[in-house]
């Protein structure tokens, strides 16, 4: 017998109560490429949200994510869960500091094995927050990766100009360093996907 | 193995819709642009399905520990069962809590509400499902409290619940009501559920099994994830 599955509701304002910070990387030792994505979550007015609240799930270096489903033969990194839940500042702005993930697969393989697609390098990002009924998912992809092209989820997103809400850019000099933001609702409003 | 099934997608008409102006908030904050629909890759069907530390027994127990007495209000026990929409269980499940105390004041500093803290709560607990899916928490039953929506305008009594599951698919942050509220048919939060028996999973059942005798009333809860697709799908969504 098929259950009703429980329904969603808001996080509401007070979420701090029973979320704090937990950081992607927990030990310096972690192998792994650092990358450290800044932006800000927005409102439709593009004005911050300073209650919201960001989980990012990711791959490790090597494209394996920590999860018994994750049937590649690959290894997994002692002590790197690929999760991290982040708090924005009251200007919205959240700071996201992990390890650049590695290349996973899409679904789908011919009968000889051959010509299986993979996924650039990405993190999957929930966002809550009041005002929000429901999480929305997202994911943010990273400007200089030449596998971006051949994405097949990004490949989903027909509007150009949406496709590069899921882009992060490079903020300037320092490596590894990206900008992006997310926009709830309004010019510039972010793809979420219904997953 | 290259396929995976997937989680199943829930009808629309019995989850809470993000565009629902009786919820003032989300005027600003819902979406306007329509969802890309995905497939379930390994980035979903994987999932986080822990946060931080490894919980403590002592955190299913709001009751205590925070000051140096006991809270006040109703003690209550909330007990119930984490399975999937197929009724399979979900063992070792991470539940993450928080809510208002008794006077319906939550400890936060954004929370100005004219009504007591409580010294002895905090209103934040954690639990864990055993191997059968089940979980247990004790808390005070929390009051009733007023926001801003609307011209006197009060949430039912609530809990807050957050739950991973098994995959990023079946992330759930949702609120407990409790039975006979006479505030629930008014609550622009719960209103967002257009499915009326959808609606009705969020309110806990009063159960004298598990109520302790001179101690604390007992509440059944059950908490429902999505089930999966029977069979992996072969290829990937055509693109349009």
């Amino acid at each position: 017998m098929k259950r009703i599955v429980t329904p969603s509701q808001t996080v509401g304002p007070y979420y701090r109560i029973g979320f704090g910070p937990v950081p992607a990387l927990t030990r310096p030792d972690i192998p792994g490429e650092r990358v450290t994505i800044t932006g800000r979550l927005l409102d439709g007015h593009g004005d911050p949200v300073p209650d919201g609240m960001l989980e990012t799930w990711q791959a490790n270096a090597r494209g394996k994510y920590d999860h018994p489903e994750d049937w590649q033969d690959k290894q997994t990194t002692p002590g790197f869960s690929g999760f991290g839940r982040w708090i924005p500042g009251k200007d919205g702005t959240f700071v996201i500091e992990t390890l650049r993930p590695g290349a996973v697969p899409y679904p789908g393989t011919d009968p000889n094995g051959r010509g299986r697609k993979e996924q650039a390098p990405h993190l999957v990002v929930t966002v809550f927050s009041r005002g929000l009924l429901k999480h929305l998912i997202t994911r943010v992809y990273f400007e200089d990766d030449p596998a971006l092209a051949k994405d097949p989820v990004l490949r989903l997103v027909k509007d150009e100009a949406r496709r590069q809400t899921l882009i992060a850019k490079r903020n300037g000099a320092q490596p590894g360093a990206y900008h992006w933001d997310v926009r709830l609702q309004g010019p510039g409003e972010t793809v979420f996907f219904d997953v | 193995m290259a396929t995976l099934p997937g989680y199943r997608r829930q009808r629309a008409a019995q989850e809470a819709r993000y565009d629902h102006p009786d919820y003032r908030s989300t005027a600003l904050r819902a979406p306007k642009q329509p969802f890309i629909r995905l497939p379930h890759t390994l980035s979903e069907i994987t999932g986080p399905r822990h946060a931080g530390k490894p919980v403590e027994p002592h955190e299913a127990d709001l009751t205590k520990g925070f000051g140096p007495g006991e809270a006040l209000g109703q003690r209550i026990v909330v007990s119930g069962r984490v399975m999937d929409a197929d009724g399979r269980p979900v063992p070792n499940a991470l539940i993450e809590i928080w809510q208002c105390n008794a006077a319906g004041r939550y400890r936060h500093e954004n929370d100005t509400h004219d009504a007591p803290l409580d010294p002895n709560f905090g209103g934040a607990g954690r639990c864990v499902t055993d191997d059968q899916g089940r979980y247990r928490y004790v808390t005070i039953e929390p009051g009733a409290y007023p926001w801003r929506n609307h011209p006197n305008a009060w949430r039912p009594k609530h809990i807050h619940l957050s739950l991973f599951g098994t995959g990023l698919a079946t992330r759930l942050v949702t609120q407990m009501y409790f039975p006979g509220d006479p505030l629930i048919p008014h609550d622009p939060v719960l209103s967002a559920i257009p499915d009326k028996k959808a609606r009705e999973r969020l309110i806990c059942e009063f159960d004298w099994e598990t109520t302790v005798p001179e101690t604390m009333l007992g509440y059944r809860f059950d908490i429902v994830l999505r089930g999966r697709d029977a069979t992996p799908f072969e290829q990937p969504q055509a693109a349009d």
